[in-house]
């Protein structure tokens, strides 16, 4: 597991994605970041983590497209495949190295916030409330991510696979607002969406039952890319 | 070492092995010999657990490869058809990612130095593996199966489109390492059987048609071996005078013509080596003897005159061929 998460990170950076991904995360928060709080004078972090949860949407997925697939297409995955490791192993270990790409540059970012401290009231609640909510949405997106990409040899469908999946995990939450008379509609469809359950955490309510949910989709997800594995020594 | 009991794998509703046994002993150099599309490489997959039997059981230093994986596995070391390289690695970043993969107990610097200069790659050790050619990307598929100094060395058609030279080397690689270890390589290639490996198990349409020491297939082969002979003389005459050598089988004229010479193809009956008569007869007859090469049997004559023997001989032959592989 830890071999794979290290080559994991070494490919990261041996091909373009990883700095791509760095690079356009960093830009974009430092845009999202000028935006929502220097340029309209205000301390609130909300906007922006909400922000950065939409583009993680799309960045996580290209992130990930290539973890699966390009093993499939190269063969390589037969190697890892007959060696001494589980399928686990080598699902976790490659989630784990996602995972970090995807929080050393969330956390590195969500340092300017420090910034504010001695010119304007922060609420380290909510700052905190918000980092960990990003960190498990951003931790589901790269489930799904990996999951797409262990169906396909073709990196680009991977990607745009799995946005279209996370699209309709947050698009939950519209189809809720259009139907308000129906609240036990209204009450599962948001119970279901990744991004009403964001709202909340990010408004300060720290809800337990919302860390299930993020942890059980994500579960998940890896379980079913162990499937996808398991199943396809049977094909 | 390797064992396979009664493998069945079905895609769908064709066979791709169909009630496989066999059993491989320590250090044995084993040949799987087959066409394209035989099961060669599915009955590889299976024993390296990349793929799942439909039915029946492999075992690998007497571990079920579906029971306990992660334990067989590390008794293995396998080339696929296609080496599992990644590109924008450097040989040796690439081996010790495999390393640590396999975890490797072994001192690592020594043992990858070693496996390095065995495969002949020290001087590419950091290069990219896509700046490669062909050939030493293969080596880089072997040096990575020899990570770990596995019991059980798999090798599925480890020549294939490699340059002659290269194949030459890459035998005499498996050769050497057959000291050491069990070997099982594939291949569709008769000669490279019969340079390397001491037991053949021929597998045509996912069953195996044949398993026996590679000097009794040998044997087999050359019953009723068949010569190019190249001869200047009156064509009905040499026919009506080569029959009558003992041991000849047939002469058929083939019509082509080398200078003034007939080119004749002269069959052999089993056992009889007709070589020497043939040449006495053209000089008692003074007729120019101007070639004399035997046709190479190829692997399809082969097929057809193993499953006739196999037919013709009945129980015969399976109960030669379990003989040979229970040890």
């Amino acid at each position: 597991m830890l071999a794979i998460f290290k080559r994991e990170i070494r490919a990261y950076f041996t091909g373009v994605i990883g700095y791509v991904f760095m690079v356009a995360f960093l830009a974009v928060a430092g845009v999202v970041f000028a935006y929502t709080t220097l340029f309209s004078m205000s301390s609130d972090v909300t906007t922006y983590y909400t922000m950065m949860l939409l583009f993680s949407a799309i960045a996580l997925p290209i992130l990930t497209m290539k973890s699966f697939s390009e093993e499939k297409k190269m063969k390589t995955e037969q190697l890892l495949l007959t060696s001494p490791v589980s399928i686990t192993g080598m699902v976790v270990g490659k989630f784990l190295a996602a995972y970090a790409m995807f929080a050393s540059a969330l956390l590195f970012t969500s340092l300017y916030f420090l910034l504010l401290i001695p010119y304007a009231p922060l609420k380290l609640a909510i700052l905190v409330g918000n980092i960990i909510a990003l960190l498990l949405v951003g931790g589901v997106f790269i489930t799904i991510g990996l999951f797409v990409s262990s169906l396909t040899e073709n990196q680009l469908s991977a990607a745009v696979g799995s946005i279209v999946i996370i699209a309709a995990m947050l698009g939950i939450a519209l189809v809720a607002a259009l139907i308000p008379e129906n609240y036990a509609i209204r009450f599962v469809l948001e119970g279901l969406s990744v991004f009403t359950r964001f709202q909340g955490f990010v408004n300060g309510y720290f809800e337990i039952s919302s860390i299930v949910y993020y942890l059980s989709v994500a579960a998940i997800f890896l379980y079913l890319t162990i499937r996808v594995y398991d199943r396809r020594r049977y094909n | 070492m390797v064992k396979v009991k009664n493998l069945v794998k079905k895609y769908g509703t064709s066979y791709a092995l169909n009630d496989v046994s066999f059993e491989i002993g320590e250090g044995e150099i084993v040949g799987l010999l087959g066409p394209n599309g035989a099961g060669k490489s599915t009955a590889m997959n299976i024993i390296t657990g990349y793929l799942s039997s439909t039915s029946g059981e492999a075992f690998v230093g007497g571990i079920d490869i579906l029971e306990n994986p992660i334990e067989a596995k590390k008794y293995i070391g396998f080339l696929p058809e296609q080496p599992p390289l990644y590109p924008e690695m450097t040989v040796s970043e690439y081996l010790n990612f495999v390393y640590e993969l396999k975890g490797c107990e072994l001192p690592r610097d020594e043992h990858i130095s070693e496996i390095l200069s065995v495969v002949k790659l020290t001087d590419v050790k950091n290069r990219l593996i896509k700046n490669l050619s062909k050939g030493y990307k293969q080596r880089v598929g072997i040096a990575q199966a020899l990570v770990g100094d596995p019991k059980v060395i798999i090798f599925d058609e480890p020549t294939v489109g490699l340059d002659p030279k290269q194949i030459l080397e890459v035998r005499s690689l498996i050769r050497t390492l057959g000291k050491r270890h069990t070997v099982i390589l594939s291949t569709h290639i008769l000669a490279e059987v019969q340079a390397v490996c001491e037991r053949v198990i021929i597998i045509n349409k996912g069953k195996i048609i044949a398993d026996e020491k590679t000097d009794v297939l040998t044997k087999t082969i050359e019953d009723g071996v068949q010569y190019e002979v190249k001869i200047a003389g009156p064509e009905s005459e040499v026919t009506s005078t080569i029959k009558k050598i003992i041991g000849v089988r047939s002469v058929t004229s083939t019509g082509a013509r080398d200078g003034n010479a007939c080119v004749y193809v002269v069959e052999a009956s089993a056992g009889a080596d007709i070589r020497a008569s043939l040449f006495r007869a053209c000089a008692n007859a003074s007729w120019l003897m101007i070639g004399l090469a035997p046709l190479g049997a190829d692997l399809e004559s082969i097929f057809i005159k193993l499953v006739e023997k196999s037919e013709r001989g009945g129980r015969e032959g399976t109960k030669g061929a379990r003989k040979s592989s229970v040890r």
